[in-house]
């Protein structure tokens, strides 16, 4: 199986969007979302049935048993993120507590142990396409181990299927790191704004560690064309495909909103993604060649 | 202790506009201090463009071992609940999984492991007209931004004034870091369904919090807009809200502050910064 990962360290540049219209293009029989903090594709992927759910456990969080512990504070001294209160007695902040287990192995009195707690949920739909998504609870930590849950559960659901489009998160940090693990090729949703070159060029370093393929795509190019042809030139001095202009377009709005994807009307933004989908797909078969 | 006022601007989703609404309110508030948290894509100083005054290195510790010492008992190996340890002839570090926790030195029984620095990014902290910004850039492989945001907070402890504090997306444990301390929490979404999903989902971790909050619509256009029809149902109060609009576009694709040019709906930015400045006082 091929990956195509879609990302593009700014948020908010049309990573779902293009991923939902690649999905309609290739009439894609695998796909996945790995932006675990904010999942998004399921809205526009319109599955009638419902997902199998299944919880997903970090790593296991500590608790203090108050009848064994004998207040020496020893926990709250060793822990390194502060996850350790006292107020009349010792207790654990489970959202800052990273399950390291260092206060279980100093406890004189063994009144702390590590328990399994819930971190978030992982989701599959499964008919004529199969659907590997997840949200983590709020104020998780662990979001590159739950990304991994991902894409596991996708690869071994669609073991045959020929190309996996994966949405992924912002960021160049522990999520996008997992969900760079055994990917072809990365497709970089940018921007042409400040902010949105800065962002790209981080994350083309952060997916180059990986060696993965990588091409760029342009979203709202039009609004600032300068910063357009600042991107193109960049990708030509790294030698990096640069795949395509898609412009703003106010249709593309609505057209979420109903739950459509933009290449199922027509309209500008909708065309122009369909020339980057040509592209891409040469890239990576390109690649099968080699 | 300082006496300042932390406003926090988040939003689940990416790319809404967070960066826009800060440095604008920072910019158009008296003196003022800018926190850009989003250390994984920082943006703020793109704005900004501060002077910078004072940048310092943020460094986590991880395990160094001794190779003579060590006795190849592996408790520091099945001790790591991260598998940042593994063994083979010697004991090997995969450092970018390291959390620091310090656990391996603990155990160690022959006192081979030693724990030593490591830089994971920097902190700045700069000036730009009426507003002093704290940033930092974490480097790229890293896989946690925490410590540097840690720091960043730290910094303005003692500091009195207001703070305007750039969020990274998400709702994840670094968005908690942020907000843990807030006084107020400007939630900034977008008019698309993917907006207004995102937007609930940081309205819950506000809510969890018990932090006030309100909300800033941005790039309004005509017709439905998802995200104001969650804040009505749920009684959140919308604070403003910005048209979509190409000058604006323009403006903020080329790093300008709107309210330190000659935008023409800058009033918008006043009034929400009064709104603001009138529930922190």
């Amino acid at each position: 199986m091929k990956q195509l990962l879609i990302l593009s360290g700014k948020g908010g540049t049309g990573k779902t969007t293009i991923a939902g219209a690649f999905i309609k293009l290739h009439d894609a029989k695998a796909y996945a979302d790995c932006d675990v903090d904010a999942p998004n594709l399921h809205l526009i992927t319109r599955h009638k049935d419902m997902p199998t759910k299944k919880d997903y456990y970090g790593l296991p969080k500590a608790y203090i048993d108050a009848n064994l512990c004998m207040g020496c504070g020893l926990c709250q001294q060793s822990c390194r993120f502060g996850a350790i209160s006292y107020k009349d007695i010792y207790f654990v902040n489970i959202n800052a507590c990273e399950g390291c287990g260092v206060c279980e192995y100093i406890c004189p009195a063994h009144a702390v142990s590590l328990k399994e707690t819930p971190a978030g949920e992982l989701f599959l739909y499964k008919n004529e396409s199969v659907f590997s998504t997840a949200k983590l609870k709020m104020g998780s930590g662990t979001s590159g181990k739950l990304v991994a849950e991902v894409k596991k559960q996708l690869i071994e659901n669609a073991k045959e299927v020929d190309l996996a489009i994966i949405d992924g998160s912002p960021g160049i940090g522990c999520p996008v790191i997992a969900s760079l693990s055994g990917v072809d090729m990365s497709l970089i949703v940018a921007e042409p704004s400040v902010s949105g070159i800065s962002d790209m060029e981080r994350i083309i370093k952060t997916a180059r560690f990986f060696g993965t393929k990588i091409a760029v795509c342009i979203n709202k190019y039009d609004i600032n064309f300068l910063n357009t042809e600042k991107i193109e030139a960049f990708c030509a001095d790294n030698n990096i495909s640069c795949v395509g202009r898609i412009p703003y377009d106010s249709a593309a709005v609505s057209a979420i909103n109903r739950g459509e994807s933009i290449v199922e009307i027509d309209c500008a933004s909708g065309n122009a993604v369909k020339t980057v989908y040509g592209r891409v797909v040469e890239i990576l078969q390109k690649e099968i060649v080699l | 202790m300082g006496t300042n006022k932390k406003i926090v601007v988040l939003s689940g989703k990416g790319g809404t506009g967070k960066t826009l609404v800060s440095v604008n309110l920072a910019a158009a508030d008296f003196d003022s201090y800018y926190l850009d948290c989003d250390v994984e894509e920082p943006n703020g100083h793109l704005y900004f463009k501060p002077q910078i005054l004072e940048e310092k290195n943020v460094s986590v510790l991880i395990p160094n071992v001794n190779n003579d010492l060590c006795i190849g008992c592996k408790k520091c190996v099945n001790f790591c609940q991260f598998n940042a340890l593994a063994f083979g002839k010697k004991v090997i570090l995969f450092k970018e999984i390291c959390h620091s926790c310090g656990g391996c030195a603990l155990v160690c029984p022959a006192h081979a492991i030693t724990e030593i620095e490591k830089t994971v990014g920097i902190v700045n902290i700069g000036i730009s007209e009426n507003v002093k910004t704290v940033g930092g850039i974490m480097n790229t492989g890293e896989a946690s931004g925490i410590p540097i945001i840690k720091n960043i907070l730290e910094y303005i402890k003692d500091k009195s004034g207001n703070v305007y504090i750039d969020c990274p997306p998400g709702s994840a444990c670094i968005v908690m870091e942020s907000i843990k301390d807030a006084d107020y929490c400007i939630l900034v979404a977008e008019p698309t369904i993917f907006g207004a999903h995102n937007l609930e989902m940081v309205y819950e971790l506000v809510k969890l919090f018990n932090k006030p909050c309100g909300v800033v619509l941005n790039k309004c256009t005509e017709g439905l807009n998802p995200s104001e029809e969650f804040c009505k149902e749920n009684n959140i109060e919308i604070l403003v809200q910005i048209p979509y609009d190409a000058e604006l576009g323009e403006l903020n694709s080329n790093g300008k502050i709107a309210v330190r040019e000659n935008y023409k709906n800058n009033e918008l930015f006043y009034s929400l910064l009064n709104k603001v400045k009138e529930v922190i006082k």
